[in-house]
């Protein structure tokens, strides 16, 4: 069959038209990765990641900022990653398809998409005014409580995909074989879910790492001149993180704060970048052991 | 819909009760999936350490009945029913589900392995029954009874899902026989195997029931005759004939129970 000319213009038109639209978003990235680099690269240096932060643009460091967007994002993947995973095994193995299991998933969705500046507001009200008995305040512990409200529903989505497209033929068998449910899905259903898990999860942090309003509403500080102690009293330390060191510096008139906001930029992006690479190697190690 | 009200012309159903010691008796089991009604009114009674052949064309609710045998129906949410079945004269819906599936194992349609490796898919029902003293002689003693020893001895930790469809479907045998059921239900076993692998599960079946009592839901008819010693004809939901093979395929007494079995209909 001819198809006719129209038909096979606009084909041609789309091919192009799709792939400026994936070159744009590249295009766009590379200019702002190499603007970036060009201010930044040049200040890298041990001393810049091993420096605290100074009035002296050259003196000034990362370090406070580099471990404590480390310390909030290890604790809010303990607080949220069992919580969110608990909660999709609830939903999707225990809790069937009863009125009550798609009123949480709706509201799961609505909570995904919520501002994380409410996050914030929620945040200061309860872990840093009502629990300051607990978190002390301001603390790196508060901020990973928020953090964890932040992520949750995304970790809950991510995981209830993954433990969904686990095909049921493998319930079934384990159910025959006179499974019970928590031996049926610590088993057979988790395993497989793992990687999509896994991913989901790192995929979470990775905006966690990000986020700025909810941490500045809390009140993190930016001028930290120590690290917290390994210890549950570091827990209940203020604390910074990358961006909000980056935004401070970015905000400074002179020049100098300026260049060490890029290089800044450049270590957020490095940790980032880190990050995902963690996720989709996880990935491909967890997808492999299972053809086994 | 409800079966009593389809004016289908099905009189009482002719039930020959065997005249052998009795494994499971089902008695006037119905069943619902939500208002759909897709077992009406069942009753007979499945041999020890025979192989009955459950038969009847698509939808008839074949599948349905065995899969209450063994409760995988609790399942489904929508699942409702009333009626009782025996096993060795105890009411297994009033028993532990997970006791009922050990003792009342399942075969599948599709094979479906776990994907684990092939000595994992047999140790785990093992594990989770609590046999972990003699894995490897139990995993074994499965994989000779399931005729797929020596096929597989030498690469027990390959994954299951490199085996061929037919070994695929004997390790799936064998992972029930490993946790010593009493009862063995089929669901179509062999309607995704070529002729040959169906060959060897069916003299697999035949050498398995001086130890089991084996229920075979199946499409084929001339498997049915073949293999099994009873066979009931399900239609639409309810029992139609049940008796001896032999007695069903050469006399079968009811004239949609003929016209199923010499292909007029299916």
């Amino acid at each position: 069959m001819r198809r006719p000319k129209r038909e096979r213009f606009l084909d041609g038109m789309l091919h192009w038209v799709g792939l400026g639209a994936t070159l744009f978003g590249l295009l766009v990235l590379t200019v702002l990765l190499v603007d970036v680099s060009l201010d930044g690269l040049p200040r890298l240096s041990w001393d810049f990641l091993t420096s605290y932060p100074s009035r002296r643009p050259e003196q000034a460091g990362i370090l406070s900022a580099l471990v404590g967007s480390l310390w909030l994002l290890s604790l809010t993947a303990l607080i949220a990653f069992p919580l969110g995973v608990g909660a999709a095994i609830y939903l999707e193995e225990y809790a069937g398809r009863t009125k009550w299991s798609r009123w949480v998933e709706i509201n799961v969705a609505n909570l995904a998409a919520v501002p994380s500046i409410i996050y914030g507001l929620l945040g200061l009200e309860i872990f840093v005014r009502a629990l300051f008995a607990v978190t002390n305040g301001r603390s790196v512990l508060s901020g990973a409580l928020t953090m964890s409200l932040l992520v949750l529903p995304v970790i809950v989505l991510a995981s209830r995909e993954a433990i969904h497209s686990v095909p049921n033929s493998v319930r079934e068998a384990a159910y025959a074989l006179g499974g019970t449910r928590w031996q049926v899905v610590r088993d057979h259903v988790l395993p497989l879910a793992f990687p999509g898990i896994l991913t989901g999860t790192i995929l979470a942090l990775s905006r966690a790492i990000g986020e700025t309003a909810p941490l500045i509403t809390i009140g993190a500080l930016t001028y930290i001149a120590f690290l917290p102690p390994l210890s549950l009293e570091g827990l209940r330390t203020p604390f910074t993180v990358l961006p909000i060191q980056i935004f401070n510096w970015i905000s400074r008139p002179q020049k100098g704060f300026h260049v060490n906001a890029a290089a800044g930029i450049l270590v957020l992006l490095a940790v980032l970048f880190l990050m995902n690479a963690t996720a989709i190697y996880l990935r491909y190690r967890s997808q492999r052991r299972l053809e086994l | 819909m409800n079966l009593a009200t389809q004016g289908t012309p099905v009189g009482e159903p002719y039930v020959v009760e065997p005249s052998e010691p009795v494994a499971v008796e089902v008695q006037a089991l119905s069943v619902w999936y939500r208002s759909f009604q897709a077992l009406a009114d069942v009753s007979f009674s499945i041999p020890r350490h025979r192989i009955t052949a459950v038969i009847g064309p698509s939808g008839c609710g074949k599948s349905t009945f065995i899969r209450c045998l063994n409760r995988m129906n609790d399942l489904i949410p929508e699942f409702r029913m009333t009626g009782d079945i025996r096993l060795e004269g105890a009411r297994i819906y009033e028993m532990d589900p997970t006791e009922v599936r050990r003792r009342v194992g399942m075969v599948f349609q599709k094979p479906n392995p776990f994907p684990k490796s092939i000595w994992e898919n047999i140790a785990w029902g093992l594990r989770i029954n609590g046999r972990r003293h003699d894995l490897a002689e139990s995993v074994e003693r499965a994989l000779r009874r399931a005729a797929l020893w020596d096929e597989v001895k030498d690469k027990l930790h390959m994954p299951a899902t490199s085996l061929s469809g037919g070994q695929q479907q004997r390790l799936c045998i064998a992972r029930v026989l490993a946790v010593e059921p009493e009862v063995l239900l089929l669901d179509e076993p062999t309607s995704s195997l070529d002729p040959i692998a169906t060959a060897r599960i069916e003299d697999l079946l035949i050498e398995l029931k001086d130890r089991y009592t084996i229920v075979i839901v199946t499409h084929n008819i001339q498997q049915a005759a073949r293999i099994s010693d009873y066979a009931a004809f399900f239609y639409l939901g309810r029992l139609i004939e049940f008796q001896k093979t032999e007695d069903l395929f050469t006399r079968p007494r009811c004239s949609m129970t003929e016209a199923y079995i010499t292909g007029r209909f299916g």
